[in-house]
């Protein structure tokens, strides 16, 4: 046995023409918290969704915790825990019955059973509703009690589809500090999809990908230097001449962003004074910025993450809106 | 034992969410009850006597006990279909168990709770002037339950293959009036046209029904009610066995087919 917990070689997933995950390879140390960053529809479900066992690859291995994701798929789903994008509880039964549904399918002996119920119940403080119905829990409960679950069956492989779509900052914030805690104390292996730039950060490495491709892998630090230059968005009364000038005085080739002109540079902090004072079109505003994993994305892809995040939001609250109106 | 412990949670659960959804058991007998007052109290006394000593609410009792199995079980598929919808079946796919052994849970399942609907039924007996020994009511149980895991067994492969809700409920609601309507719950067969009579043997129901009946009415009357088959009139053994035979073929269809889902 290898020392990766999770390893993918040339993995291949096709529906029909489209090539969903096309040739991806990486691998996954014991103990790691690796991301998945890339928009909607770049292929991190469906990757998840192989290595869980939910979806065949078309071609290409992988294994996880040693075992084949296609020939053994039984002991790959005994050794993970899985928090998927969308919920899946059974809302008609309360906290504590899901839980128990799921010790019982997992085989967590009975003897240790209640106890780690209530052991997971009170990490996610939701022991005091333990006995309501689940569609009363609120959403951030609701993914709380699907993190309870995941841990219950001491998996060595976390998964975690997306964790907190869906969710307001502050749900989101305590959610983080679960599971951070939990990698610190239990030593999880932790793999995370996401399109949230400050959530891919709290990985130790990430994979960007984009169009069923990993365009680029390595710690978040890392792969921000590789964007190597600050980024200066600077406003001025004429953004045509402004980028012209910026062209001819510094060799360097401005973007548009709205009403904005968006340039990378080495050493932001000393390049800012000297622009200021030798530009000749009239600046209304200017900032600067170090470089984020937004900007890694967009290098890599061409495309800003961010534009899918609002409809994504909205389509996440139209799904719980017709839940509810058909109940 | 792993799969063991797979179809006892499936069961498990889904008996407990019938525990808590007491309006789906009110729900899931009242039409029954309406049929066995309308149909056996109301208008069985205009019917006068069937053949064989036999009347019109001796008759139709045995087959409503039928039907509400028979109905019970098989709309029982559509809580595959919610779970899919509603997300939760993810959590059962990628549980360490078989999934033929989900699929047996489910039918397991559906089966249990058609059983004690069928047998709330059976409690009316008394009320519409039926008279019921414990053991003739005994016997019957094993049929109903063959009935009742045969018909589950078809709803959990019907799930397995439709994806919304609606279209499940259509898809059942098509299938299962022409089988009731079939099957001789409301009228003798032996009278039907021969067109009609082809298709009550093809009917998985009428095995069900008949087998229920010749054990409430004892063989011997219900014989008069019974089913010809290459030009024989089936036995309370033969409609038993063939049950038994559609019942395991659904069974290994719906585990198949549960297998084979992504």
């Amino acid at each position: 046995m290898s020392d990766y917990i999770i390893e993918v070689n040339n993995l291949v997933k096709k529906f029909g023409d489209l090539v969903a995950v096309d040739h991806i390879n990486f691998q996954v140390a014991q103990g790691e918290l690796f991301g998945f960053l890339g928009p909607n529809g770049a292929g991190k479900t469906t990757t998840i969704n192989i290595l869980c066992t939910l979806a065949k690859p078309t071609s290409g291995k992988a294994t996880v915790n040693g075992f084949d994701v296609v020939r053994q798929q039984n002991q790959v789903r005994q050794s993970i825990g899985l928090v998927f994008q969308d919920p899946s509880l059974d809302e008609r039964l309360s906290g504590l019955q899901n839980l128990r549904f799921h010790a019982m399918v997992y085989n967590v002996p009975a003897s240790v059973r209640e106890k780690r119920i209530e052991e997971v119940l009170k990490i996610m403080e939701l022991w005091d509703k333990r006995s309501n119905d689940v569609r009363t829990y609120s959403g951030g409960m609701k993914r709380r009690l699907e993190l309870a679950r995941g841990l219950l069956h001491y998996p060595k492989v976390l998964f975690l589809d997306e964790p907190t779509i869906g969710l307001d900052p502050q749900t989101r914030n305590r959610l983080w500090e679960y599971i951070l805690e939990l990698k610190r104390r239990e030593g999880t292996t932790i793999f995370l999809t996401t399109h949230y730039m400050d959530e891919a950060d709290k990985a130790e490495r990430i994979a960007v990908m984009d169009y069923g491709k990993i365009v680029a892998m390595d710690t978040p630090d890392r792969l921000k230097r590789k964007v190597g230059k600050d980024v200066i968005t600077v406003k001025t009364d004429d953004n045509t001449k402004a980028a012209e000038e910026i062209g001819a005085r510094y060799q360097i080739e401005a973007r548009r962003d709205n009403d904005e002109l968006v340039f990378a540079v080495e050493h932001g902090e000393k390049f800012l004074p000297k622009f200021i004072r030798e530009f000749g079109t009239k600046i209304l505003s200017v900032s600067l910025r170090h470089p984020s994993l937004d900007d890694v994305f967009l290098k890599l892809t061409g495309r800003e993450i961010r534009e899918e995040e609002v409809s994504d939001t909205f389509k996440a609250m139209v799904r719980q809106h017709g839940r509810h109106m058909r109940r | 034992m792993n799969n063991l412990r797979g179809i006892y949670t499936i069961w498990y659960r889904d008996i407990l969410r019938f525990w808590h959804d007491k309006v789906r058991l009110v729900g899931a007998i009242f039409l029954p009850l309406l049929f066995l007052f309308v149909f056996g109290s109301g208008f069985g006394g205009m019917m006068g006597n069937l053949g064989s000593g036999v009347n019109f609410t001796q008759f139709i009792f045995p087959g409503i006990i039928g039907m509400t199995v028979l109905m019970s079980s098989f709309m029982a598929g559509i809580s595959v279909v919610w779970d899919r919808e509603f997300g939760f079946l993810k959590e059962v796919l990628v549980a360490p168990i078989n999934r033929a052994s989900v699929a047996m849970g489910k039918t397991l399942g559906a089966a249990t709770v058609a059983m004690i609907q069928g047998s709330i039924i059976m409690l009316f007996a008394p009320l519409i002037g039926v008279a019921l020994t414990a053991t003739t009511a005994a016997a019957m149980l094993p049929l109903m339950f063959l009935l009742a895991i045969t018909m589950g067994a078809f709803g959990v492969l019907l799930a397995t293959r439709i994806r919304s809700m609606e279209a499940f409920q259509v898809v059942t609601q098509m299938l299962l009036f022409p089988m009731i309507f079939l099957s001789g719950v409301f009228v003798p067969l032996d009278e039907a046209p021969a067109w009609m009579s082809n298709l009550t043997k093809i009917n998985p129901a009428t095995y069900g029904i008949t087998s229920i009946r010749q054990v409430a009415l004892g063989e011997t009357s219900g014989t008069t009610f019974g089913v010809n088959l290459f030009g024989q009139t089936m036995s309370l053994w033969n409609n038993a066995g063939i049950l038994a035979i559609i019942g395991a073929v659904m069974i290994l269809l719906a585990m198949w087919s549960f297998r084979n889902q992504e």
